[in-house]
């Protein structure tokens, strides 16, 4: 395996995926460093953000295994080492071994070995390809241990060693360097805008000096899903809302969060919070994105080291409010709906009753999936998963179980407020002959808007 | 000095100085550990209750789960309501007791005490044996699971053994007991018996972050 990294960073245009081309060769190692600078780096950014709450949750597993049931991965494969905690096993070895209260004792005792970098390559697959830090583990944990968020932190670790999967550390670096992990650069989304604006004969702002609302879109919408464009300048025009895109801080998805890097997670959401803070944004409206409500609305003021000066929201949320206040009136949707909650904005966002009370308020006839809600099965695409190409075929058999799960409910329209849970649904919709397309909560209200509602 | 003299003194005292400065020791590790402040704006005030809640919601799987961990749950319920019964409520224990503390409580008659004792002891041979033929437990075990598994049987059998006669020399059994339950004190404070002060922590630590955002207990 070589150490080193392809430069060129190839894109998939074609594909109903839309993410780095399948790498002909994988490097899966990035950087020249001996195995003990990794290993050291890997436990030096292992242990930066380790406090009390995570130290906590390392102590406090029995080792009953419960996590496993309640994991997309392991319930897919019955792969022991899709065991939600196994994935962390390095790194509570290393926990014990260096940090813990017992730490003098397992060390001169050697009672845990070292970490080696073999087994930090081993757990790559682990903590990347199988883990989309769903959170739902920790539903079932009797001791309530968020593993979600010390993979989080583990994978701060891997990304510092240099071992990342190829792919997700080609979009991540791609998104570092040209602001957007899938070329949706700004001129590129300047254009998109346009277009949009053109195409549905809405009225765009983009680069206004002063707003009160800055929103963001996230690279999949601006290249896959445009019309998400179009329909958030739509709701935020019939608002009557002082708003726009800007060029200088548009993108939401945060890939250095998702690979691991803080620094770069840091330089991705400061881009945001600078561009609000410039213009004067009272409110930043996160676009269909789970992670990217994670990055911005729960890491966001971590980043900025202080509180932030406006209120962050994401869409789902915002039409929620616009919805209670009266602001917006909705033509009735005669259809059955199932919902599917994306995990960072519903589990572990806290945003799970805003889209159902948007979807009240379209009228439809809501048929909750059985352990739906905060409980609901993850697609398996979330956390830079959908971009490892090697972790294919384990998600394609998450979503068949996710197929079953929304196909129960008999619903004739399936929604969600999440572009990369509804890319997974498409390319393995097609894949797997689901028949059926995910729809976007936000477009469906854009669509229903009553125009002559106008405040 | 007799066995049984060594069990109830030397053994004794020094089982509970370890037992107490280690799960001291232990919890301040952590406890003194620093913690940056989360800066995010809370969507809601009165995280401490959403703590306080999530205590008591991980007692039993959401429903969802309950086929599929309901059967393990209850094992462990066994267990831990068995532990706290014998502990608590056989008349040896509570005037063990009694004689530190200087009062005395209302006991189970022998019998019970034997009967809870004996589906204890079955409840955990299950948990061994479930953790030794289920691929995910086998494969997450160490050392410390089986360690924990064999101090906590050990008074069990030792106990059951001296309640039914079954030493040869009852004194030297009933030392034995002793020592059995001391080398559980000693080793409590190293391994996952410290789960009994772990679950507040860790289910109040998720229980209050997730009310903050609003989402999961």
């Amino acid at each position: 395996m070589s150490n080193t990294t392809v430069t060129e960073i190839e894109l998939d245009f074609e594909s109903k995926r839309f993410s780095v081309t399948k790498p002909e060769e994988r490097f899966d190692v990035q950087g020249d460093m001996t195995d003990d600078e990794r290993i050291e780096k890997a436990m030096v950014n292992f242990a930066k953000d380790f406090g009390r709450v995570s130290a906590t949750y390392m102590e406090a597993c029995i080792h009953c295994g419960a996590c496993a049931h309640a994991c997309p991965f392991y319930e897919a494969s019955g792969n022991p080492r899709h065991t939600p905690i196994w994935k962390l096993e390095p790194f509570k070895q290393a926990y014990k071994r260096e940090a813990g209260p017992l730490a003098f004792l397992y060390k001169t005792l050697n009672l845990k070995p070292k970490v080696t970098v073999d087994e930090l390559k081993e757990w790559q697959e682990l903590l990347y390809d199988t883990c989309t830090m769903c959170g739902r583990c920790t539903m079932i944990c009797p001791m309530s241990i968020d593993i979600a968020t010390l993979v989080g932190m583990a994978r701060h670790a891997m990304f510092h060693a240099g071992l990342v999967p190829h792919e997700l550390y080609t979009v991540t670096a791609k998104a570092q360097k040209e602001g957007s992990p899938l070329g949706a650069t700004p001129s590129v989304f300047e254009d998109r805008v346009e277009w949009m604006g053109d195409e549905h004969e809405v009225e765009m702002h983009i680069d206004e000096d002063q707003a009160d609302v800055l929103v963001l879109m996230s690279s999949i919408e601006i290249q896959k899903y445009p019309e998400s464009m179009a329909a958030t300048a739509k709701i935020l025009n019939h608002m009557g809302k002082s708003w726009t895109f800007r060029t200088d801080g548009y993108e939401a998805t945060n890939f250095g969060m998702l690979s691991g890097n803080t620094g770069w997670q840091k330089d991705m959401s400061m881009k945001v919070i600078a561009t609000a803070e410039k213009i004067g944004a009272k409110l930043v409206i996160l676009p269909e994105c789970g992670h990217a409500y994670q990055a911005l609305r729960w890491q966001g003021a971590n980043m900025y080291g202080k509180p932030l000066p406006f209120k962050i929201q994401h869409i789902s949320e915002f039409l929620a409010d616009a919805v209670d206040a009266g602001d917006l009136k909705l033509k009735t949707v005669n259809k059955s709906v199932a919902f599917h909650d994306p995990c960072q904005v519903s589990r572990r966002g806290g945003a799970t009753p805003a889209p159902r009370k948007v979807l009240e308020a379209l009228g439809v006839e809501l048929r909750e999936a059985e352990s739906g809600g905060n409980m609901n099965l993850c697609c398996g695409g979330g956390g830079g998963v959908i971009t490892i190409h090697r972790a294919d075929t384990l998600r394609y058999k998450i979503m068949a179980n996710k197929f079953r799960q929304l196909d129960s409910t008999g619903a004739e329209m399936m929604v969600t407020s999440c572009s990369n849970c509804r890319q997974n649904f498409d390319e393995s919709g097609e894949k797997l002959s689901w028949g059926k397309d995910m729809n976007s909560l936000l477009e469906l209200v854009a669509e229903n808007l009553v125009e002559d509602a106008k405040r | 000095m007799t066995l049984l003299d060594f069990a109830r003194g030397p053994a004794m005292q020094i089982a509970i100085i370890i037992f107490v400065v280690g799960i001291v020791w232990r919890l301040v590790g952590v406890w003194a550990l620093r913690q940056k402040k989360d800066l995010s704006e809370p969507r809601q005030k009165g995280a401490w209750i959403g703590g306080i809640k999530g205590l008591f919601v991980h007692a039993w799987p959401y429903k969802p789960f309950v086929p599929k961990v309901g059967t393990q749950y209850i094992v462990g319920y066994v267990i831990h309501l068995g532990l706290f019964i014998v502990l608590i409520f056989g008349t040896p224990h509570m005037l063990f007791f009694a004689d530190i503390v200087g009062f005395t409580w209302w006991t189970l008659p022998g019998g019970v005490i034997t009967a809870v004792a004996v589906i204890t002891t079955l409840a955990l041979f299950i948990a061994l044996i479930k953790r030794l033929v289920n691929p995910v437990q086998r494969m997450i075990s160490n050392f410390d699971d089986y360690a924990t598994w064999f101090v906590t049987t050990a008074p069990f059998v030792t106990g059951l053994m001296t309640t039914m006669g079954m030493w040869p020399h009852y004194e030297t059994g009933l030392a034995i007991h002793l020592l059995s339950v001391w080398l559980l004190l000693i080793y409590f404070p190293f391994g996952k018996l410290m789960h009994s002060f772990w679950f507040v922590v860790s289910r109040y630590t998720t229980g209050s972050r997730f009310a903050r955002r609003g989402g999961m207990a």
